[in-house]
C-alpha cells in the first residue's frame, strides 16, 4: 500500500488513484456515474415509501401490515370467492337443467366439461386412474361395461348416493359367499366356476363336468346374473361374458369372487361436492366414450 | 512494486480516448440523383401512410381492408391472400427473397437500399428537408447552433421540433393501422376510445421516428446497422459503385492553380476541391477516400459534383456510378466495361426466380381445409365389453374459406366392419361423420374409431383421416395410428 494521505493522479487519464495498487496496476477513484447514485437514492426513499405503504416488517408474532393493509392472502381467497360468485349463476342453470339439456347446450355442456374435468382430478382419479379407465376392483369408466348402468342419469344416481357407501339412497348389491358361508360345496364351487369360465371364453380345467356346473348355475346365479350369463343392472350383478371384468378375467380370479367375494365401496359425493359438480362429472364421464 | 506512470504509459501525452460525433450539416443539392430521391421518397412513404386505407372486398365473413395483420383474430390479409398463423412461413420465403434482392441489388449498383429505399434514409431526407425550410441551409444552420438563444432561434427550434414531432406522431399512427380496421381506428383513436395499445405503439414509433430521423441520423447507419459490413462483403470489382474517379481528379487542387500546372504541362486533375461532394452528403463522407463504410451511395455527392464541374466547364461524371475494374482500365487505357449481367447477378437473379416460382407454386396449389389429429394418450386404447378396441381422437377441421363448408370424415386403413363415431355429430353419410365447419374457422370434434369385434389386431396400425368437402371436393388427409393390446 502506498501512502494514501497524498493525493495521486495517473498520468495517462488523469484521473485521481485510490491509492490501492496490486502488481502495478493501481485502481482509479472513478466516481460512481451520476445517473446511478441518483436512482440508488430515489430507491431509499422509495423503500421508506414501501415500508410504511406495504407489509414489511416481521415482528415476533405478525408482521407491520402497512397503511393501506394490503393482503395478498385476503386478495387470493377474494379472487377464490369471485370465481365462485361467477360461476354460481352457470351453475345454478346446471342444477336447474337436466342432464340431457346439458348435452345439448354447448355454453352448459363447455362448462360440465371443464367442471368435471376438474373436480374428476381432485376426486375420482385416486381410484379410477386420471384416464378413467380404473383398476382391478376400481371400475373401468371408458368402456361400455356398466355394472349399474351407464346413461346420464344412471352415472349420476351412483355419483350421487354411490355404491355401498352407507347412504339411505345407496346402490346396493350383495353377492353371497358361497365358499366362505358354505353355501356350495367345493366340487360346485369348480364346476359352476368353470361353467362361467367357459362362457367367457376362458380355458377351463380338464375333466371338470360343466354340465353339472350349469345347474349350479341355473339354481343359484340366474337369479341376479341372468339365465344368459348378462347379468341384472338393478342388482348391479355384472355381466359374466363381457370382455372386462371388475376383480379380473380368469378362472382363478371367478372362483375366488365365488368363495369370498369383494364387494368395493363408491363414496356418495352429495353432500361431499355440491349438486352443479356432482352433475358435471356425470356429463364429463358419460363423456369418455362408453356412456349410453 | 511500483511501476512509475511514465514507463506505464511509455512515456506519452495523455491522448484523447473519446471523441463525441461531429454534427454533420448536409448541404442542399439539385440534380438527378436527388430527384430520383424525392421521387421513391413520394412513393415509399405514400404507400407507408395510405395503403391502410385501401379496401378490398372479401365478402361478408372477412374483413376489408387490403393489407391487415389482425392480432386478435390470428389472420394476415394482404389483398387476395389470407394467411393463417401455421403459415407463417410465406413470411420466412418472402424475407428470403427480400434479401436476395439485397444481394442483387447489390452485386448491381451497390447500396440502392440503403441510399434510396431504407426507411432510415427516407425519415431522415424528409426530416432533413423540414430543417432546411425552416433552418436554412448548412451555413445558416452552422451559424445558428452557435448563436445565442434568441427569439428568432427558439421560434425556429420550437417550428423545427414540432413538425419533427408531427411527422414522427403520423408515422406511428399509420403504423396501427395496419393492425385493424384503419378507419375505423383513426376515429376511436380521434375520440379516445381505441385500445391504449394503439395509443402506445403510436407513442413507441413517435418516439424512434423523432430520435431516429432527428437526432441519430447518420449514426444508425455507421454504429447500428450490421448491412454496411456484410455489403463490403458483397460487393466486386464489377459492381457498380458511387465512385471518385481519383484517376481524372488527382492531384486534386484549386481551378486556378491546376489551369496553370495544366498550361505547363504538368500533371493536374479535374478536381477543383471545391468541397461540395462532403457538404451534401448526409452522412459526412468524403467520397475521394473510395468505398467506404459510412457511404450509403446515396448519389447526392454526384449531383453536386455534376453541378460544379458544369460550372467551371470541365466534364461532368467525376463522381459517378463506376466500377473498381473501370477505374484500373481507365489507368491502362482501356474503355470501361459495365457488365451487368455475370454469374453473380445471373445466380442471384435465378435463386430469387426459383425461391419465387417456390412461393407461388406454394401459394397456388395451398390448402383451404385442413385436418389435423391428436390420438387420446390416457387411455390409448379402451377394450369394449364386446372385444372390440376402441381408440379416440380429439380432430381439429380448419375451413379455410369465408363460407360454410361441409365436410365427410373417413378414416382408411382399419379393416372391414371398424366403424367410425363422431361425439355429437348427428349426421353419416355411409358410416362416415357429415361435419359442418363455419367460414374461416376451425372446428374441434372427438372422433371414436372401434375396431371389428372378435379381429386380433396389431398394437398399432397405420391409419388415414380423410376430410372431403362435400360440395368443392376439395381433400385433405392426416396419418395417425390406431392402438391395440
Amino acid at each position: 500500500m502506498t501512502d494514501t494521505h497524498k493525493k495521486e493522479v495517473d498520468a495517462l487519464s488523469g484521473v485521481e488513484t485510490t491509492g490501492h495498487e496490486w502488481d502495478g496496476l493501481r485502481e482509479l477513484n472513478n466516481p460512481l456515474p451520476k445517473w446511478w447514485l441518483y436512482v440508488f437514492y430515489a430507491c431509499i426513499v422509495w423503500a421508506i415509501g414501501y415500508w410504511i405503504v406495504y407489509p414489511s416488517w416481521p415482528l415476533l408474532s405478525s408482521y407491520t401490515t402497512g397503511v393501506m393493509g394490503n393482503s395478498q392472502r385476503a386478495d387470493a381467497l377474494a379472487a377464490v370467492d369471485a370465481g365462485r360468485a361467477a360461476r354460481a349463476e352457470i351453475g345454478t342453470k346446471l342444477v336447474d337443467a337436466t342432464l340431457e339439456d346439458i348435452s345439448s347446450t354447448p355454453a352448459l355442456l363447455d362448462f360440465a366439461m371443464a367442471n368435471g374435468r376438474a373436480a374428476f382430478g381432485d376426486n375420482c382419479s385416486a381410484c379410477h386412474g386420471s384416464g378413467g379407465t380404473g383398476f382391478v376392483g376400481y371400475p373401468n369408466l371408458q368402456d361400455d361395461g356398466w355394472i349399474w348402468g351407464g346413461t346420464l342419469d344412471d352415472i349420476h344416481t351412483t355419483l350421487k348416493y354411490g355404491i355401498r357407501s352407507g347412504h339411505d339412497e345407496a346402490r346396493i348389491g350383495e353377492m353371497p359367499a358361497y365358499g366362505r358361508d358354505e353355501l356350495l360345496e367345493k366340487d360346485q364351487i369348480t364346476q359352476v366356476a368353470n361353467f362361467v369360465a367357459s362362457k367367457a371364453g376362458l380355458e377351463t380345467e380338464a375333466g371338470v363336468d360343466l354340465a353339472a356346473g350349469e345347474v349350479v348355475y341355473q339354481e343359484n346365479c340366474a337369479a341376479c346374473h341372468g339365465e344368459d350369463l348378462k347379468g341384472l343392472r338393478e342388482v348391479g350383478a355384472p355381466n359374466l361374458v363381457g370382455a372386462n371384468y371388475l376383480y379380473g378375467k380368469s378362472l382363478a380370479a371367478i372362483k375366488a369372487q365365488i368363495n369370498n367375494p369383494r364387494a368395493g365401496v363408491m363414496p356418495a359425493w352429495e353432500g361431499r361436492l355440491d349438486p352443479a359438480t356432482v352433475k358435471s362429472l356425470a356429463v364429463y364421464v358419460h363423456s369418455f366414450g362408453g356412456g349410453e | 512494486m511500483r511501476v512509475e506512470p511514465d514507463a506505464a504509459s511509455g512515456g506519452n501525452e495523455p491522448e484523447e480516448w473519446f471523441a463525441s460525433a461531429k454534427k454533420i450539416y448536409p448541404m442542399a443539392t439539385h440534380g438527378t440523383f436527388r430527384r430520383i430521391k424525392w421521387a421513391l421518397l413520394f412513393i415509399t412513404l405514400g404507400l407507408y401512410y395510405f395503403l391502410p386505407f385501401i379496401r378490398w372486398d372479401r365478402g361478408p365473413n372477412a374483413p376489408d381492408q387490403a393489407i391487415l395483420i389482425d392480432l386478435e383474430g390470428r389472420r394476415a390479409y394482404f389483398f387476395f391472400i389470407e394467411i393463417w398463423p401455421q403459415e407463417v412461413y410465406y413470411l420466412t420465403g418472402l424475407l428470403i427473397i427480400a434479401a436476395l434482392a439485397l444481394f442483387l441489388m447489390n452485386a448491381v449498383a451497390g447500396r440502392i437500399w440503403c441510399g434510396y429505399l431504407c426507411p432510415q434514409t427516407v425519415w431522415t431526407d424528409l426530416f432533413m428537408w423540414v430543417e432546411r425550410k425552416i433552418e436554412g441551409d448548412r451555413r445558416e444552420r452552422i451559424a445558428l447552433d452557435k448563436a445565442p438563444m434568441s427569439l428568432s432561434k427558439l421560434a425556429k427550434r420550437t417550428a423545427k421540433h414540432t413538425s419533427w414531432l408531427m411527422i414522427a406522431w403520423w408515422t406511428g399512427g399509420a403504423w396501427v393501422l395496419y393492425f385493424s380496421d384503419a378507419p375505423t381506428l383513426v376515429y376511436d383513436l380521434a375520440t379516445f376510445q381505441a385500445p391504449w395499445a394503439a395509443y402506445l405503439w403510436i407513442a413507441i414509433l413517435t418516439a424512434t421516428t423523432y430520435l431516429l430521423a432527428g437526432f441519430m441520423r447518420e449514426q444508425v447507419c455507421i454504429y447500428m446497422c450490421p448491412w454496411p459490413r456484410i455489403q463490403a462483403a458483397l460487393t466486386d470489382e464489377k459492381a457498380l459503385n458511387v465512385t471518385y474517379r481519383w484517376d481524372r481528379g488527382e492531384p486534386r487542387g484549386p481551378l486556378k492553380r491546376n489551369k496553370e500546372l495544366a498550361e505547363q504541362g504538368l500533371p493536374a486533375g479535374d478536381c477543383i476541391d471545391c468541397a461540395q461532394c462532403y457538404h451534401v452528403c448526409p452522412t459526412g463522407v468524403d467520397i475521394r477516400g473510395g468505398l467506404q463504410l459510412d457511404c450509403i451511395q446515396c448519389g447526392l455527392c454526384i449531383d453536386a459534383c455534376d453541378n460544379v464541374m458544369t460550372k467551371v466547364g470541365k466534364p461532368t461524371g467525376l463522381i459517378g456510378y463506376d466500377t473498381d475494374e473501370n477505374i484500373q482500365r481507365r489507368l491502362d487505357g482501356k474503355d470501361p466495361v459495365y457488365e451487368i449481367v455475370r454469374p453473380r447477378t445471373v445466380i442471384y437473379a435465378a435463386v430469387i426466380a426459383i425461391a419465387g416460382a417456390i412461393m407461388l407454386y406454394a401459394l397456388l396449389t395451398r390448402d383451404f381445409a385442413g385436418i389435423s389429429t391428436l390420438h387420446d394418450r390416457n387411455p390409448i386404447f379402451v377394450t369394449q365389453n364386446d372385444g372390440s378396441i376402441r381408440n379416440g381422437f380429439t380432430v381439429r377441421l380448419m375451413n379455410k374459406r369465408t363460407h360454410d363448408r361441409s365436410f365427410l370424415l373417413n378414416v382408411e386403413g382399419m379393416p372391414a366392419g371398424s366403424r367410425i363415431e363422431a361425439v355429437g355429430i348427428d349426421h353419416y353419410f355411409e358410416g362416415r361423420p357429415y361435419v359442418v365447419v363455419g367460414p374461416d374457422q376451425t372446428r374441434e370434434i372427438r372422433v371414436l374409431v372401434y375396431s371389428p369385434q372378435d379381429m386380433k389386431l396389431p398394437s398399432s396400425t397405420p391409419i388415414t383421416f380423410r376430410l372431403t368437402d362435400t360440395v368443392m371436393g376439395e381433400v385433405v388427409t392426416t396419418k395417425d395410428f390406431f392402438k391395440a393390446p
